[in-house]
This record gives C-alpha cells, structure tokens and sequence, in this order.
C-alpha cells in the first residue's frame, strides 16, 4: 500500500487544538476533488466519508483499484452531479489513506506513531478539514454532505461553522453515539486487541500487522451495516461451493465465505490502529452532551437548510435517532426536510444503488441550488 | 388544481410563515409559495408524495400529522393549513387543537357530509354515500370522522376556538356561510373552508 505520491495532500500549517489538549501543526490533510469549481465559487459540495471510506469518493480509486466507495451517488449526471458541482472530500485525520494518522512518523521520536497517537474527535476532524475552503478560496460551500460517520461531521461542521454551508445533508447518522453503536465499536477494537500482531500497536516497526483481528472487526462490523431480511434474502441457509454440509468449521455456508471474504480485503487497504482511532471517534461523537442537553443549541446560528434522510431496515442508525435531528431542528424553526427511504438493505443502503435515495438526494440538491438560496 | 386552493390563498397574507399539514404533492404549496411568496413548510405521511414535493423543491418532513407536530414550539407559523383530511384522523379534537397551538391561525376545509347528494344517497340507496368528493366503500374509507358544516361550527363551540371566516363552496363558486344562511350552505356547500383561531 506504498502506491501513495499520487494522493493530493495539503499541509496544514495553522494550529489545531484537538479535544484532547493536544495541538498539532504542519500535518497533512489528504484529498481529492470531482469536478471544477465556478467563476463565483458558489457550486462547492464537501463530502464527508464514513468509518472505513477515504477522499476517493468516485470513479477508480488509485489505491486499492476499486470503484470509489460512493459511486453511485457521485459523477457526471449523478445525485451529486460532478458536472455541476466541484466536489471535494478528504480523508479524515486518524485515517490512513494520507491524512496525519497513527501510521505515521512522529517528528519527536522518529518512531511511527502507532498508539501515541492523540485520540482524535468528530469534532477535531471537521476543524482539520474547514483548511480546505481557505485553500479553495471558497467563502460559503453549497453544500455538506455525508453518510454514518459522515453524517455526524456534517451536524458537527454545521454546528462549528453555521455559516460556511448553504445547505446540509445528513444521512443515515445519530446526534450521539447509542451503547448498542460504542458497544460493535468496542467489539471490533477488542478483536484487534486480541490479534498477538498488534503488539499493543506498534506492528508498523516489527514489520507486522494484525490482520486477523482487523478482519475479525470487518466482519462483525459488516453485519451491523446490513438487514436481518436483506442477509436473509441473499444468503439464506445457502451453501458455499459444497452440495452438504461437511460436519467441520470451514466456510459451509455463503454467509460465512462471504464475510471471510470481506474481512480478507479490508485489512489490505485498512490499518488497524486507524480503525481504532475513528471508532473511538465516532463513541466520543455527543451534540447533545455539547450543548447540555439541548440538541437545538448546536444549530441555533444557522440558516442552512437540512435534508435528513434515514433508511427503514438501518438498525444501527434508526429513523428515529434520525427524526431526532430533525424535531432538534423543527424546535427552532429551521429549514429541515426529511424522508425515510424504503430499502432493505440496512445502514449500507446509503452507498448502494437504492433508486429512491440517489433520486431524493439529486432532487434536493439540483432544486436547492436552482434556488440559489443564500 | 383543486378549486379551493385559489381561496386558501386569498385568506393568506403575504410573505407569511405556513404549515401545510398533509401537503399530499405540493401543488397547494407551489401555488401559495408563488402568489404570496410564503414561506412554506409541508408535512406528509406518503413517502411516494414526499419525493414529489423534493422532486419540486419543497421543504417537506416525512410524518403523521397527530404525532409529528408536537416538535413545532407554539405558534411556529402565521397560518397551518389541513386540506380535507380532518376526517381521517382517530382524534380531530387533538389535531385541531395542535394546528392552533402551533399556528397563530389555522384554515381547514372538510368536505360536508350535509350535502344534499350525501343526504339522498343514504335515503333512497339505504347505503353508506360514494359521491365523486368521497368515493370509497364503508369498508376501505380512509375517513372516519365525517362531519358537516353545521357540525364543524358546533364543534367550534365545544372545544372552543374561533370561527374567523367560514365559506362554502358551490360548484365552484364561494360563497360566506353565516348564521342565517347556515342551514342553506349546510345543503348545498361541498366543502367548508374555515379560517379559525384559538
């Protein structure tokens, strides 16, 4: 995974003081951009990923040679339609596709950072990636946009800076991380924890990695992303490339291939310590306990306008902690829509091709900026 | 465009905050964000209605009126407007109730189960009226809490609010309904529009 002079990366020199009392400075901010940004610097959208994504949003990513991960709502024509609006997105601080993150050196010891790395917040992540608009020039972006974890940056941008976007999409997301999310979140760390490669996270300098356990973390992680029906209806009690059951602990059944088979490929463009920082990120994640329990307080000086939107089989973000956001923001006369989408293919449902998601998303974006609200 | 929406729009002053509770597929909403540059809102419970409105650039929220405006502080909005849906709902008291806590005003039109084609049908046929205004069965109606104009301004006096201005419409023709005429417009209205107040 050393295929990385190709990521556009900016350095950020100005201090940031992350939640934790640490400051830092100079760290990079990697990033990618669709599109192309207008004479009036008017039609800019920041795209915010979630736990596992990075900023290569569409088309091929150059890294791990996939589709990016939300290619179906970005490109040319698209919901998010690159032919119109210049599109940004970066990789998150704690990641490891570029931005400053546990994987890399740090200057004092010259040693990888590994688990000295500070523990990082949604909150710090969206102050790291603000940089991004004085770099561009651009005074007020059209739009914040993001799914999961991306969808809690975009409450949080909204929150710090309420004039910086003329309209908000969060999606399938949370105001607070729920015990049920830090408890899969936690899961998954102690599944790490408990691979002997990790090595109380200093892998990187025994020339290892904690593959077993990343996986193990990817799996159960998985689940979360999908609907009991959705796994039902594609799996089934159907068996992997066998005509019986072979009475041992192999993969016999699809589901189990199929989750072995998305553990394998997640820790060749994963790192294990990184996971463990955004996880942790996203538990710390509570706008309610920021503004004393007054969720309406986080957006009391904004006049962007929302787009909530929530999925029926996501259990891992339901409608409800979705129409939380929304009364929040009906509570102080905001200008909030909201739908539910019918799909049953879970929390994942946002990055798939769910045709009354892509249309809602695209209808709400192309109108608003038809609009030209301010 | 339903004939009554030319009306709502005349009791509604312009450049005012509306609700549209049941905003079915924005057409009301469009209309009145054109003629009297409103800043409106839409509830709606059909998810397919919904992207309708989105696809028409209207800021809509998936949701039953009888639970969902109780997120709206009191008096949020200069008017809330319930086309034709009053009679759907399991307990008009709380929704009218709610309409004028959270809107300073409240129009509501109710198609009127007085109407003289109403009242014939049920006496000759002996069965549960369909006119064009409510065609479905007994069994599959979506409304179950019919009333008629008298009812609507009696039910003013029992859970008390205010009867601002109440018109009748005629074959598309509106016309005031009052004290003197209440018996008449009762016969003949097919819909009653009422602007009201606490």
């Amino acid at each position: 995974m050393n295929i990385k002079q190709n990521i556009k990366t900016l350095i950020v020199e100005k201090p940031l003081k992350l939640d934790c009392g640490q400051t830092i400075n100079n760290f990079p901010l990697a990033y990618e951009t669709y599109g192309s940004l207008n004479n009036e610097k008017d039609n800019a959208i920041l795209v915010f990923h979630a736990l596992t994504g990075d900023q290569f949003v569409t088309g091929i990513n150059p890294v791990t040679k996939k589709d990016g991960w939300w290619s179906y709502a970005v490109g040319s024509g698209k919901s998010i339609d690159t032919d119109k609006y210049f599109v940004i997105c970066a990789n998150v601080i704690g990641g490891c596709m570029g931005s400053f993150g546990p994987s890399h050196e740090n200057p004092k010891t010259k040693k990888i950072y590994g688990t000295d790395f500070p523990v990082i917040t949604i909150n710090d992540m969206v102050n790291a990636q603000i940089n991004l608009l004085d770099f561009f020039g651009i005074k007020k972006l059209f739009s914040v946009v993001g799914g999961s974890m991306g969808g809690m940056q975009v409450l949080q941008f909204i929150s710090n800076y309420p004039d910086k976007a003329k309209t908000a999409v969060p999606i399938a997301c949370t105001s607070s991380h729920s015990a049920q999310n830090i408890a899969f979140n936690e899961l998954g760390r102690q599944a790490i924890a408990a691979d002997h490669n990790w090595s109380e996270g200093n892998y990187n300098s025994k020339n290892i990695v904690p593959d077993k356990g990343l996986a193990v973390a990817r799996m159960a992680a998985h689940i979360t992303y999908l609907s009991k029906k959705g796994l039902q209806e594609k799996f089934g009690r159907k068996l992997q490339e066998r005509d019986d059951l072979k009475f041992g602990f192999d993969a016999d059944f699809q589901i189990e291939s199929y989750l072995r088979y998305q553990g394998s490929v997640f820790v060749d463009r994963f790192d294990a310590n990184s996971y463990l920082y955004i996880t942790r990120a996203m538990d710390y994640f509570d706008l309610v306990k920021q503004f004393n329990g007054n969720l309406s307080d986080a957006f009391k000086n904004t006049r962007a306008k929302f787009f909530i939107i929530s999925f029926t089989s996501d259990w891992l973000y339901p409608t409800q902690e979705n129409k939380d956001i929304v009364i929040a923001l009906n509570a102080i006369g905001a200008n909030v829509g909201f739908v539910e989408i019918e799909s049953d293919k879970g929390h994942d449902s946002f990055l798939l091709n769910v045709p009354d998601f892509l249309k809602a998303l695209k209808n709400f974006l192309d109108k608003s900026y038809a609009e030209k609200i301010s | 465009m339903k004939p009554e929406y030319k009306i709502i729009s005349n009791l509604i002053e312009k450049n005012a905050k509306v609700l549209d509770v049941g905003c079915d597929d924005g057409t009301l909403m469009e209309f009145l964000k054109t003629n009297k540059n409103v800043n409106i809102r839409g509830i709606e419970i059909s998810k397919e209605k919904v992207q309708t409105c989105i696809a028409k650039g209207l800021t809509v929220i998936e949701g039953n009126a009888e639970f969902d405006l109780k997120q709206f502080p009191n008096d949020s909005f200069e008017y809330v407007v319930l086309g034709q849906t009053l009679q759907a709902f399991i307990n008009p008291e709380i929704v009218i109730k709610e309409l004028l806590r959270v809107g300073k005003k409240a129009i509501v039109t109710i198609p009127n189960f007085g109407h003289w084609k109403v009242r014939l049908n049920l006496l000759f046929k002996g069965t549960m009226p369909i006119t064009n205004s409510l065609p479905h069965n007994w069994y599959n109606t979506p409304n179950i809490h019919m009333c008629t104009i008298k009812d609507f301004v009696r039910f003013s006096k029992i859970i008390n609010f205010k009867i601002f201005k109440s018109l009748a419409l005629i074959n598309e023709n509106v016309s005031d309904i009052n004290n003197s005429n209440l018996i008449f417009k009762n016969l003949f209205g097919e819909l009653g529009i009422f602007l009201i107040e606490k």
